[in-house]
Protein backbone atom coordinates (compact mmCIF):
# COMPACT_ATOMS: atom_id res chain seq x y z
CA UNK A 1 0.00 0.00 0.00
CA UNK A 2 1.52 3.41 -0.72
CA UNK A 3 1.02 6.30 1.64
CA UNK A 4 2.41 9.52 0.58
CA UNK A 5 4.41 8.87 -1.67
CA UNK A 6 6.51 5.97 0.88
CA UNK A 7 6.73 2.33 0.04
CA UNK A 8 5.99 0.73 2.77
CA UNK A 9 5.85 -2.45 2.03
CA UNK A 10 8.04 -5.02 2.67
CA UNK A 11 7.07 -7.13 -0.70
CA UNK A 12 4.74 -7.64 -2.87
CA UNK A 13 4.09 -11.30 -2.61
CA UNK A 14 2.83 -13.64 0.42
CA UNK A 15 4.79 -17.06 0.36
CA UNK A 16 2.82 -20.21 0.87
CA UNK A 17 4.76 -23.61 1.28
CA UNK A 18 7.46 -22.35 -0.40
CA UNK A 19 6.04 -20.29 -3.30
CA UNK A 20 5.07 -16.70 -3.55
CA UNK A 21 1.94 -15.45 -4.05
CA UNK A 22 0.85 -11.75 -5.20
CA UNK A 23 -1.12 -9.78 -2.49
CA UNK A 24 -4.77 -9.86 -2.99
CA UNK A 25 -6.34 -6.37 -4.02
CA UNK A 26 -9.26 -6.56 -1.85
CA UNK A 27 -7.94 -5.35 2.12
CA UNK A 28 -11.28 -7.28 3.92
CA UNK A 29 -9.39 -11.02 1.99
CA UNK A 30 -8.83 -12.81 5.38
CA UNK A 31 -5.76 -15.03 5.22
CA UNK A 32 -7.83 -17.93 5.46
CA UNK A 33 -9.92 -16.75 2.50
CA UNK A 34 -6.80 -15.80 0.37
CA UNK A 35 -5.47 -19.27 1.18
CA UNK A 36 -8.24 -21.24 0.17
CA UNK A 37 -9.94 -18.90 -2.65
CA UNK A 38 -7.71 -16.77 -4.17
CA UNK A 39 -4.62 -19.87 -4.05
CA UNK A 40 -6.56 -22.84 -3.84
CA UNK A 41 -5.27 -24.68 -0.84
CA UNK A 42 -8.28 -25.89 0.75
CA UNK A 43 -7.07 -27.84 3.30
CA UNK A 44 -7.07 -25.00 6.00
CA UNK A 45 -10.65 -25.19 7.06
CA UNK A 46 -13.06 -22.54 7.98
CA UNK A 47 -15.19 -23.53 10.90
CA UNK A 48 -16.56 -20.55 13.14
CA UNK A 49 -14.36 -17.67 11.07
CA UNK A 50 -14.09 -15.62 14.79
CA UNK A 51 -11.00 -17.37 16.39
CA UNK A 52 -13.27 -19.48 18.29
CA UNK A 53 -12.52 -22.82 16.95
CA UNK A 54 -9.00 -23.19 15.40
CA UNK A 55 -10.06 -25.03 12.44
CA UNK A 56 -8.21 -22.61 10.01
CA UNK A 57 -4.61 -22.73 12.36
CA UNK A 58 -1.84 -21.96 10.32
CA UNK A 59 2.01 -21.08 10.74
CA UNK A 60 2.99 -17.93 9.76
CA UNK A 61 6.84 -17.81 10.09
CA UNK A 62 6.76 -20.71 12.16
CA UNK A 63 3.72 -19.33 14.87
CA UNK A 64 0.46 -20.79 14.81
CA UNK A 65 -2.07 -18.24 14.31
CA UNK A 66 -5.99 -18.27 13.84
CA UNK A 67 -6.10 -17.41 10.08
CA UNK A 68 -9.75 -16.23 10.03
CA UNK A 69 -8.34 -13.03 12.22
CA UNK A 70 -5.68 -11.85 10.14
CA UNK A 71 -5.53 -9.99 6.77
CA UNK A 72 -4.00 -11.49 4.39
CA UNK A 73 -2.80 -7.51 2.99
CA UNK A 74 -1.20 -7.27 6.27
CA UNK A 75 1.15 -10.48 5.15
CA UNK A 76 3.61 -9.13 2.92
CA UNK A 77 6.84 -10.59 3.53
CA UNK A 78 5.70 -13.56 5.40
CA UNK A 79 6.15 -17.34 5.07
CA UNK A 80 3.05 -18.87 5.33
CA UNK A 81 3.10 -23.07 5.81
CA UNK A 82 -0.55 -24.84 5.76
CA UNK A 83 -1.35 -28.46 6.18
CA UNK A 84 -0.29 -29.26 2.95
CA UNK A 85 3.30 -27.71 3.75
CA UNK A 86 3.95 -29.78 6.21
CA UNK A 87 3.56 -33.45 4.36
CA UNK A 88 2.41 -35.03 1.48
CA UNK A 89 0.12 -38.56 1.13
CA UNK A 90 3.37 -40.22 0.45
CA UNK A 91 5.65 -38.65 2.93
CA UNK A 92 2.91 -37.57 5.43
CA UNK A 93 4.62 -35.41 8.61
CA UNK A 94 5.30 -37.73 11.81
CA UNK A 95 2.12 -35.70 13.63
CA UNK A 96 0.04 -36.59 10.18
CA UNK A 97 0.80 -40.05 10.40
CA UNK A 98 0.18 -40.35 13.87
CA UNK A 99 -3.09 -38.52 13.37
CA UNK A 100 -3.70 -41.62 11.15
CA UNK A 101 -2.66 -44.35 12.69
CA UNK A 102 -4.37 -43.41 16.05
CA UNK A 103 -7.49 -42.50 14.11
CA UNK A 104 -7.37 -38.97 15.94
CA UNK A 105 -10.78 -37.26 13.94
CA UNK A 106 -14.07 -38.65 12.87
CA UNK A 107 -15.17 -36.82 10.12
CA UNK A 108 -11.67 -35.20 9.65
CA UNK A 109 -13.08 -31.57 9.26
CA UNK A 110 -11.02 -30.06 11.84
CA UNK A 111 -7.77 -32.32 11.49
CA UNK A 112 -5.70 -29.88 9.58
CA UNK A 113 -5.66 -26.92 12.32
CA UNK A 114 -5.25 -29.79 14.87
CA UNK A 115 -2.10 -31.02 13.09
CA UNK A 116 -0.57 -27.38 12.41
CA UNK A 117 -1.45 -26.41 15.79
CA UNK A 118 0.10 -29.74 17.47
CA UNK A 119 3.01 -28.89 15.18
CA UNK A 120 3.80 -25.62 16.56
CA UNK A 121 3.07 -26.51 20.03
CA UNK A 122 5.98 -28.89 20.02
CA UNK A 123 8.18 -26.41 19.32
CA UNK A 124 6.68 -24.30 22.06
CA UNK A 125 7.84 -27.20 24.37
CA UNK A 126 11.02 -27.58 22.66
CA UNK A 127 10.94 -23.84 23.70
CA UNK A 128 10.49 -24.48 27.25
CA UNK A 129 7.27 -21.80 27.25
CA UNK A 130 4.96 -22.69 29.71
CA UNK A 131 1.12 -23.03 29.51
CA UNK A 132 -1.42 -22.15 31.75
CA UNK A 133 -1.38 -25.74 32.73
CA UNK A 134 2.26 -25.94 34.06
CA UNK A 135 3.58 -26.00 37.57
CA UNK A 136 6.00 -23.65 37.06
CA UNK A 137 7.14 -21.02 35.03
CA UNK A 138 10.83 -22.02 34.26
CA UNK A 139 12.47 -25.33 33.71
CA UNK A 140 11.58 -27.58 31.60
CA UNK A 141 7.76 -28.64 30.23
CA UNK A 142 6.35 -32.08 31.72
CA UNK A 143 4.56 -33.33 29.07
CA UNK A 144 1.52 -34.77 30.37
CA UNK A 145 -2.24 -35.30 28.83
CA UNK A 146 -3.38 -32.19 30.85
CA UNK A 147 -0.68 -30.28 29.04
CA UNK A 148 -0.79 -30.86 25.86
CA UNK A 149 -4.66 -30.35 26.10
CA UNK A 150 -4.18 -27.10 27.62
CA UNK A 151 -2.01 -26.16 24.96
CA UNK A 152 -4.58 -27.16 22.37
CA UNK A 153 -7.42 -25.57 23.67
CA UNK A 154 -7.73 -23.56 20.62
CA UNK A 155 -8.63 -26.28 18.87
CA UNK A 156 -12.32 -27.72 18.99
CA UNK A 157 -12.75 -30.97 17.51
CA UNK A 158 -16.51 -31.45 17.37
CA UNK A 159 -16.62 -35.18 16.55
CA UNK A 160 -14.86 -35.60 20.22
CA UNK A 161 -12.04 -36.87 18.96
CA UNK A 162 -9.88 -35.78 21.59
CA UNK A 163 -8.78 -39.05 23.48
CA UNK A 164 -7.47 -39.85 20.01
CA UNK A 165 -5.76 -36.36 19.26
CA UNK A 166 -4.02 -36.48 22.49
CA UNK A 167 -2.24 -39.99 22.24
CA UNK A 168 -0.82 -38.94 18.44
CA UNK A 169 0.16 -35.94 19.99
CA UNK A 170 1.88 -37.86 22.78
CA UNK A 171 3.47 -40.95 20.59
CA UNK A 172 5.07 -37.64 18.29
CA UNK A 173 6.24 -36.17 21.29
CA UNK A 174 7.57 -39.55 23.35
CA UNK A 175 9.10 -39.68 19.70
CA UNK A 176 10.78 -36.55 19.68
CA UNK A 177 12.36 -37.26 23.49
CA UNK A 178 13.82 -40.20 22.40
CA UNK B 1 -17.12 -7.18 6.34
CA UNK B 2 -18.04 -3.70 5.33
CA UNK B 3 -15.64 -2.22 2.93
CA UNK B 4 -12.84 0.09 4.40
CA UNK B 5 -9.59 1.34 3.06
CA UNK B 6 -6.46 -0.22 4.58
CA UNK B 7 -3.39 1.90 5.03
CA UNK B 8 0.18 0.99 6.14
CA UNK B 9 1.12 3.67 8.23
CA UNK B 10 4.96 4.35 7.82
CA UNK B 11 5.50 6.30 10.86
CA UNK B 12 4.01 6.87 14.58
CA UNK B 13 3.38 10.53 13.38
CA UNK B 14 1.56 9.34 10.46
CA UNK B 15 0.04 6.65 12.61
CA UNK B 16 -1.26 9.21 14.54
CA UNK B 17 -2.78 11.62 11.94
CA UNK B 18 -4.81 8.87 10.86
CA UNK B 19 -6.22 7.90 13.27
CA UNK B 20 -7.04 11.45 14.65
CA UNK B 21 -9.25 11.53 11.74
CA UNK B 22 -13.13 10.19 12.14
CA UNK B 23 -13.73 6.40 11.28
CA UNK B 24 -10.04 5.60 11.04
CA UNK B 25 -8.67 2.80 13.78
CA UNK B 26 -5.53 1.20 14.47
CA UNK B 27 -4.94 -2.09 13.76
CA UNK B 28 -2.50 -4.22 15.23
CA UNK B 29 -3.00 -8.00 15.72
CA UNK B 30 -6.52 -7.80 14.95
CA UNK B 31 -8.29 -10.63 16.79
CA UNK B 32 -10.27 -8.53 18.38
CA UNK B 33 -10.89 -5.70 15.82
CA UNK B 34 -11.35 -7.69 12.70
CA UNK B 35 -13.77 -10.12 14.67
CA UNK B 36 -16.03 -7.04 15.46
CA UNK B 37 -15.93 -6.12 11.95
CA UNK B 38 -17.27 -9.40 11.10
CA UNK B 39 -20.43 -8.85 13.12
CA UNK B 40 -20.65 -5.15 12.09
CA UNK B 41 -20.25 -3.91 15.72
CA UNK B 42 -16.94 -2.12 14.35
CA UNK B 43 -17.51 -0.62 11.13
CA UNK B 44 -14.44 1.87 9.89
CA UNK B 45 -13.99 3.68 6.83
CA UNK B 46 -9.99 3.03 7.27
CA UNK B 47 -7.39 1.01 9.24
CA UNK B 48 -4.13 2.59 9.34
CA UNK B 49 -2.13 -0.61 10.31
CA UNK B 50 0.86 0.05 12.87
CA UNK B 51 2.50 -3.77 13.25
CA UNK B 52 5.56 -2.39 11.52
CA UNK B 53 6.63 1.03 13.51
CA UNK B 54 8.79 -0.84 16.17
CA UNK B 55 7.63 -0.81 19.76
CA UNK B 56 7.63 -4.58 19.88
CA UNK B 57 11.11 -4.54 22.16
CA UNK B 58 10.94 -6.42 25.85
CA UNK B 59 13.88 -4.18 27.32
CA UNK B 60 14.89 -3.82 30.62
CA UNK B 61 14.22 0.10 31.94
CA UNK B 62 17.15 2.19 33.91
CA UNK B 63 15.77 1.67 37.42
CA UNK B 64 15.37 -1.71 37.14
CA UNK B 65 12.01 -2.19 35.83
CA UNK B 66 10.89 -3.43 32.34
CA UNK B 67 9.72 -1.69 29.37
CA UNK B 68 6.73 -4.16 27.65
CA UNK B 69 6.60 -3.08 23.83
CA UNK B 70 2.54 -1.87 22.94
CA UNK B 71 3.56 -4.59 19.65
CA UNK B 72 5.59 -7.53 21.06
CA UNK B 73 3.13 -9.99 21.30
CA UNK B 74 0.95 -11.67 24.38
CA UNK B 75 2.68 -14.61 23.67
CA UNK B 76 6.12 -13.07 23.75
CA UNK B 77 5.90 -11.23 26.69
CA UNK B 78 4.31 -14.30 28.80
CA UNK B 79 7.28 -16.13 27.97
CA UNK B 80 9.94 -13.37 28.18
CA UNK B 81 12.62 -14.81 30.82
CA UNK B 82 12.47 -11.54 32.99
CA UNK B 83 8.63 -11.57 33.06
CA UNK B 84 8.54 -15.30 34.02
CA UNK B 85 11.23 -14.64 36.80
CA UNK B 86 10.19 -11.01 38.41
CA UNK B 87 6.67 -10.91 37.24
CA UNK B 88 5.14 -14.19 36.81
CA UNK B 89 1.48 -12.77 37.54
CA UNK B 90 2.14 -11.36 34.73
CA UNK B 91 2.74 -14.30 32.85
CA UNK B 92 0.40 -16.14 34.83
CA UNK B 93 -2.53 -13.88 33.86
CA UNK B 94 -1.80 -13.65 30.00
CA UNK B 95 -1.43 -17.73 29.79
CA UNK B 96 -4.91 -18.28 31.56
CA UNK B 97 -6.43 -16.04 28.63
CA UNK B 98 -7.37 -16.82 25.21
CA UNK B 99 -5.57 -20.05 23.13
CA UNK B 100 -2.06 -19.85 21.60
CA UNK B 101 -3.12 -19.03 18.70
CA UNK B 102 -4.83 -15.78 19.79
CA UNK B 103 -2.19 -15.13 22.24
CA UNK B 104 0.09 -15.27 19.47
CA UNK B 105 -1.19 -12.81 17.34
CA UNK B 106 -3.03 -10.54 20.26
CA UNK B 107 -0.61 -7.31 20.91
CA UNK B 108 -0.06 -5.50 24.54
CA UNK B 109 -1.44 -2.44 23.47
CA UNK B 110 -4.28 -4.21 21.66
CA UNK B 111 -5.14 -6.41 24.73
CA UNK B 112 -5.41 -3.43 26.78
CA UNK B 113 -8.10 -1.76 24.18
CA UNK B 114 -10.04 -4.74 23.41
CA UNK B 115 -13.94 -4.04 24.01
CA UNK B 116 -16.30 -6.33 26.28
CA UNK B 117 -17.64 -9.44 25.73
CA UNK B 118 -21.00 -8.51 26.11
CA UNK B 119 -23.68 -10.46 24.08
CA UNK B 120 -25.58 -7.61 23.42
CA UNK B 121 -22.83 -5.33 22.35
CA UNK B 122 -21.60 -8.30 19.82
CA UNK B 123 -24.89 -8.65 18.46
CA UNK B 124 -26.46 -5.60 16.74
CA UNK B 125 -29.68 -6.60 16.38
CA UNK B 126 -29.80 -6.51 20.18
CA UNK B 127 -29.94 -2.72 22.71
CA UNK B 128 -26.51 -1.48 23.57
CA UNK B 129 -25.74 2.07 25.00
CA UNK B 130 -21.87 1.48 24.34
CA UNK B 131 -22.59 0.51 20.70
CA UNK B 132 -25.36 2.69 20.23
CA UNK B 133 -26.01 5.41 22.57
CA UNK B 134 -29.25 5.87 23.42
CA UNK B 135 -30.84 2.33 22.38
CA UNK B 136 -30.63 0.94 26.27
CA UNK B 137 -28.87 -1.38 27.96
CA UNK B 138 -30.26 -5.41 27.40
CA UNK B 139 -28.16 -6.81 29.85
CA UNK B 140 -29.47 -5.24 33.02
CA UNK B 141 -32.30 -6.97 32.77
CA UNK B 142 -31.34 -9.73 30.57
CA UNK B 143 -28.48 -12.40 30.41
CA UNK B 144 -26.31 -11.11 32.39
CA UNK B 145 -23.49 -13.77 33.60
CA UNK B 146 -20.53 -12.32 32.82
CA UNK B 147 -21.47 -8.59 33.59
CA UNK B 148 -20.20 -6.34 36.29
CA UNK B 149 -21.01 -5.64 40.23
CA UNK B 150 -19.24 -3.19 41.03
CA UNK B 151 -18.80 0.31 39.17
CA UNK B 152 -21.95 -0.39 37.00
CA UNK B 153 -24.60 2.56 35.38
CA UNK B 154 -28.18 2.45 34.98
CA UNK B 155 -26.33 2.83 31.20
CA UNK B 156 -24.25 0.07 31.23
CA UNK B 157 -23.12 -3.66 33.36
CA UNK B 158 -20.79 -4.30 30.69
CA UNK B 159 -16.92 -5.87 32.45
CA UNK B 160 -13.41 -5.31 31.27
CA UNK B 161 -12.90 -8.91 29.59
CA UNK B 162 -9.34 -8.77 29.74
CA UNK B 163 -6.68 -11.16 32.59
CA UNK B 164 -3.33 -8.91 31.83
CA UNK B 165 -4.14 -5.97 32.27
CA UNK B 166 -5.57 -7.22 35.97
CA UNK B 167 -2.01 -8.61 36.39
CA UNK B 168 -0.72 -4.86 35.47
CA UNK B 169 -3.20 -2.97 37.76
CA UNK B 170 -1.82 -4.85 41.05
CA UNK B 171 1.92 -4.41 39.67
CA UNK B 172 1.30 -0.87 39.35
CA UNK B 173 2.16 -0.47 35.76
CA UNK B 174 2.21 2.40 33.60
CA UNK B 175 0.96 3.18 29.89
CA UNK B 176 3.12 5.25 27.75
CA UNK B 177 0.95 7.33 25.22
CA UNK B 178 2.20 8.88 21.81
CA UNK B 179 -0.22 11.51 20.31
CA UNK B 180 -0.48 14.37 18.14
CA UNK B 181 -0.29 16.63 21.34
CA UNK B 182 3.21 14.77 22.92
CA UNK B 183 3.68 12.26 24.71
CA UNK B 184 2.24 10.86 28.55
CA UNK B 185 2.10 8.73 30.94
CA UNK B 186 -0.88 6.96 32.78
CA UNK B 187 -1.11 4.28 35.34
CA UNK B 188 -2.82 0.97 34.40
CA UNK B 189 -4.92 1.62 36.72
CA UNK B 190 -6.56 5.13 35.42
CA UNK B 191 -6.40 4.08 32.17
CA UNK B 192 -9.80 2.22 31.60
CA UNK B 193 -13.01 4.21 32.37
CA UNK B 194 -16.22 3.25 34.26
CA UNK B 195 -19.40 3.59 32.34
CA UNK B 196 -21.14 6.20 34.08
CA UNK B 197 -23.08 8.36 31.29
CA UNK B 198 -20.72 7.14 28.36
CA UNK B 199 -20.71 3.92 28.14
CA UNK B 200 -18.73 4.33 24.73
CA UNK B 201 -15.87 5.50 26.26
CA UNK B 202 -13.41 2.86 27.44
CA UNK B 203 -10.35 4.39 28.22
CA UNK B 204 -8.78 7.82 28.42
CA UNK B 205 -7.26 7.21 24.85
CA UNK B 206 -8.23 10.40 22.81
CA UNK B 207 -8.25 10.23 19.08
CA UNK B 208 -4.91 10.34 17.49
CA UNK B 209 -3.18 8.80 20.36
CA UNK B 210 -1.11 5.34 19.95
CA UNK B 211 -0.35 3.31 23.30
CA UNK B 212 3.80 2.51 22.54
CA UNK B 213 4.61 0.53 25.71
CA UNK B 214 3.65 -0.64 29.13
CA UNK B 215 5.90 0.20 32.02
CA UNK B 216 6.63 -2.44 34.64
CA UNK B 217 7.98 -1.17 37.67
CA UNK B 218 11.51 -2.34 39.44
CA UNK B 219 9.97 -6.10 41.04
CA UNK B 220 9.26 -6.27 44.43
CA UNK B 221 9.44 -9.34 47.03
CA UNK B 222 6.98 -11.86 48.11
CA UNK B 223 4.27 -13.80 46.04
CA UNK B 224 2.42 -13.25 43.17
CA UNK B 225 -0.57 -15.26 42.22
CA UNK B 226 -3.11 -15.26 39.25
CA UNK B 227 -6.76 -17.30 40.62
CA UNK B 228 -9.13 -16.98 37.57
CA UNK B 229 -12.31 -18.73 38.17
CA UNK B 230 -14.19 -19.87 35.05
CA UNK B 231 -17.26 -21.81 33.32
CA UNK B 232 -14.18 -24.37 31.62
CA UNK B 233 -10.89 -24.56 32.67
CA UNK B 234 -9.48 -23.11 29.62
CA UNK B 235 -10.26 -20.57 26.95
CA UNK B 236 -13.14 -18.80 28.71
CA UNK B 237 -13.38 -15.50 30.30
CA UNK B 238 -12.87 -14.78 33.88
CA UNK B 239 -16.07 -15.09 36.26
CA UNK B 240 -13.79 -13.57 38.81
CA UNK B 241 -9.91 -13.32 38.73
CA UNK B 242 -7.69 -12.03 41.57
CA UNK B 243 -3.88 -11.25 40.77
CA UNK B 244 -2.09 -10.27 44.30
CA UNK B 245 1.43 -9.66 45.47
CA UNK B 246 1.59 -10.80 48.91
CA UNK B 247 4.87 -10.26 51.35
CA UNK B 248 4.40 -11.04 54.89
CA UNK B 249 7.23 -9.43 57.53
CA UNK B 250 7.32 -11.47 60.59
CA UNK B 251 4.45 -12.80 59.90
CA UNK B 252 2.17 -10.26 59.05
CA UNK B 253 1.61 -8.59 55.73
CA UNK B 254 3.88 -6.11 54.43
CA UNK B 255 2.50 -6.13 51.07
CA UNK B 256 -0.85 -6.58 49.12
CA UNK B 257 -1.18 -5.12 45.94
CA UNK B 258 -4.64 -6.78 44.74
CA UNK B 259 -6.46 -6.31 41.56
CA UNK B 260 -10.03 -7.91 40.37
CA UNK B 261 -11.08 -8.92 36.83
CA UNK B 262 -14.53 -9.65 35.72
CA UNK B 263 -16.27 -7.35 38.48
CA UNK B 264 -16.45 -3.95 36.58
CA UNK B 265 -15.69 -1.95 33.32
CA UNK B 266 -11.85 -1.72 34.35
CA UNK B 267 -9.58 -3.83 36.02
CA UNK B 268 -10.94 -3.30 39.66
CA UNK B 269 -8.26 -2.15 42.27
CA UNK B 270 -9.53 -0.25 45.48
CA UNK B 271 -6.41 0.45 47.58
CA UNK B 272 -8.51 -0.05 51.05
CA UNK B 273 -8.80 -3.63 50.39
CA UNK B 274 -4.58 -3.91 50.76
CA UNK B 275 -3.95 -1.42 53.20
CA UNK B 276 -6.60 -3.05 55.71
CA UNK B 277 -4.38 -6.18 55.39
CA UNK B 278 -1.01 -4.16 56.04
CA UNK B 279 0.50 -5.03 59.56
CA UNK B 280 -2.20 -7.61 60.16
CA UNK B 281 -1.80 -11.31 60.99
CA UNK B 282 -3.72 -13.43 58.26
CA UNK B 283 -6.74 -14.59 59.81
CA UNK B 284 -10.23 -16.09 58.73
CA UNK B 285 -12.24 -12.87 60.08
CA UNK B 286 -9.00 -10.39 58.16
CA UNK B 287 -9.98 -12.11 54.98
CA UNK B 288 -13.65 -11.52 55.25
CA UNK B 289 -12.63 -8.05 56.48
CA UNK B 290 -11.36 -7.57 53.55
CA UNK B 291 -13.42 -9.10 51.28
CA UNK B 292 -16.62 -6.67 53.09
CA UNK B 293 -14.50 -3.59 52.35
CA UNK B 294 -13.93 -4.54 48.30
CA UNK B 295 -17.94 -5.70 48.19
CA UNK B 296 -18.65 -2.96 50.42
CA UNK B 297 -20.68 -1.69 46.92
CA UNK B 298 -21.28 -4.41 45.04
CA UNK B 299 -24.56 -5.33 43.50
CA UNK B 300 -25.70 -8.34 41.39
CA UNK B 301 -28.41 -8.18 38.01
CA UNK B 302 -29.73 -11.50 39.19
CA UNK B 303 -27.66 -13.85 36.76
CA UNK B 304 -24.68 -12.60 38.01
CA UNK B 305 -25.28 -12.40 41.95
CA UNK B 306 -23.34 -15.37 42.53
CA UNK B 307 -20.35 -13.16 41.60
CA UNK B 308 -20.80 -11.65 45.06
CA UNK B 309 -20.28 -14.70 47.10
CA UNK B 310 -17.29 -16.34 44.63
CA UNK B 311 -14.76 -13.17 44.68
CA UNK B 312 -15.14 -13.58 48.54
CA UNK B 313 -14.30 -16.94 48.36
CA UNK B 314 -11.67 -16.65 45.73
CA UNK B 315 -10.18 -13.84 47.21
CA UNK B 316 -10.05 -15.84 50.91
CA UNK B 317 -8.31 -18.67 48.76
CA UNK B 318 -6.14 -16.40 47.09
CA UNK B 319 -5.41 -14.73 50.21
CA UNK B 320 -4.79 -18.02 51.89
CA UNK B 321 -2.75 -19.15 49.53
CA UNK B 322 -0.11 -16.79 49.90
CA UNK B 323 0.17 -16.34 53.21
CA UNK B 324 0.75 -20.61 52.81
CA UNK B 325 3.47 -19.88 50.59
CA UNK B 326 4.89 -16.63 52.00
CA UNK B 327 4.98 -18.88 55.94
Amino acid sequence: MVLQGQEVRLADTITVNGTAYPIPDDPRVSLLDFLRQHIGLTGTKKGCDHGQCGACTVLVNGVRINSCLTLATMHDGDDVTTIEGLGTPEEPSALQRAFVEHDGYQCGYCTPGQICSATAMLEEIAAGWPSDASETLNGKVRLSSEEIRERMSGNLCRCGAYANIVAAIEDVAAGDRS
Amino acid sequence: MRPFQYTRAPSLAEASNLTAGENTLAIAGGTNLLDLMKLQVETPGQLADINRLGYADIEDTDDGGLRLGALATNTETAVHPRVRSDYPVLSRAILAGATQQLRNKATNGGNLCQRTRCFYFTNIDQPCNKREPGSGCGAIDGIAKLHAILGTSDQCIATYPGDMAVALSALGATVEISGDKGERSVPVRDFHCLPGDTPWIENILERGEIITGIVLPAPVGGTQIYRKVRERSSYAFALVSVAAIIELTDGKFSRADLAFGGLAHKPWHDPRVGECLLGQVPSDALFDKAADILLEDARGFGENDFKIPLTRRTLHAVLSQATEDAA
